[in-house]
């Protein structure tokens, strides 16, 4: 057994992706330099990968935010960013979690929709969405009537 | 700021928009994170040790597989937290080996028993399912207290 230090106690890491037909990651990556103090900023295909004490990675979002409010998504990230055990640099292949961001960003240019018509209208105008809970399945007893018209 | 737990516990989407309309996301990173930052025996890839296995027996039996403990001692506290819960039905992307797959319709069960306010959701498929999706979102943060 192999004691165990961390490298970045204290820190935190969060994702910026960016869906922004104006922003791009490397835009938002100089403007990141151009404003952070000491943190380790990655660019990436999607964003940025920030790591840092928490008030100062705060506070570089809420600035980073302000380029393209209703195109940029942040979320927290476990490991640093470059970590031998996460990085696909040494894993091969998509880093664990890519796909499902992969599959997010097919669904960000609707939130996006969503939140620039926020900007002009009332939640609470707005229709709620259907319930997944409530949405009825095909019940046996009419598969079975089904599979029985079909009958000869 | 009302503590809000996500499901997918990976969502990018779901993570912005708590986050966005001043509430905290409880999110599998934040699990991990503690693991991560923590000094104790190494144990690569996310620092889950043999101990996880017995905490996660609080949430699952014995005779559960070590697999789907080992995960709830990582979602189990957050939980137990949470005083709220938004859950995406549909997301594809939370699919995985039969550990994960029951281990996400324990978290669904447990969620529901804990009886706190919850919002269930399917992914938005066009723009007006979008414009629902956030408004719904916001509608139910709103309640929490929470304010962009």
């Amino acid at each position: 057994m192999t004691e165990y230090v961390p490298k970045s106690a204290g820190t935190v890491t969060k994702y910026i992706v960016v869906e922004s037909p104006s922003v791009t990651p490397a835009e938002l990556a100089i403007r990141a330099y151009e404003v952070s103090q000491g943190l380790i900023i990655k660019e990436t295909c999607f964003g940025l990968a920030i790591n840092g004490k928490e008030d100062e990675v705060n506070q570089l979002i809420t600035q980073l935010r302000t380029l393209d409010p209703d195109h940029i998504f942040i979320k927290d990230r476990g490991f640093p960013p470059g970590d031998p055990r996460r990085c696909r640099a040494n894993l091969g292949g998509a880093r664990p979690g890519f796909h499902g961001i992969e599959y997010e960003t097919t669904v960000l240019p609707y939130v996006s929709h969503g939140l620039e018509e926020l900007r002009s209208r009332d939640a609470g105008d707005i229709p709620a969405p259907q319930n997944p809970l409530e949405t009825k399945k095909l019940d046996v007893y009419t598969l079975k009537k089904l599979i029985e018209a079909q009958e000869p | 700021m009302a503590k809000i737990f996500i499901y997918p516990a990976t969502s990018l989407i779901l993570s912005d928009l708590v986050a966005r309309y001043g509430h905290t996301p409880l999110s599998s990173a934040i699990a991990v994170r503690e693991r991560i930052q923590t000094a104790g025996i190494e144990s690569v890839p996310l620092q889950i040790t043999p101990e996880e296995p017995k905490k996660g027996l609080r949430w699952a039996a014995v005779e559960v597989p070590s697999g789907v403990r080992g995960r709830m001692a990582l979602y189990g506290p957050m939980i137990e937290a949470c005083d709220a819960a938004i859950v995406i039905n549909d997301a594809d992307l939370a699919f995985g080996c039969m550990g994960c797959a029951r281990t996400n319709e324990l978290i669904k069960y447990l969620i529901r028993e804990k009886n706190v306010p919850r919002l269930d959701l399917n992914y938005p498929k066009n723009e007006e399912e979008g414009v629902r999706f956030v408004a719904a979102i916001k509608r139910f943060l709103a309640e929490m207290g929470g304010g962009e």
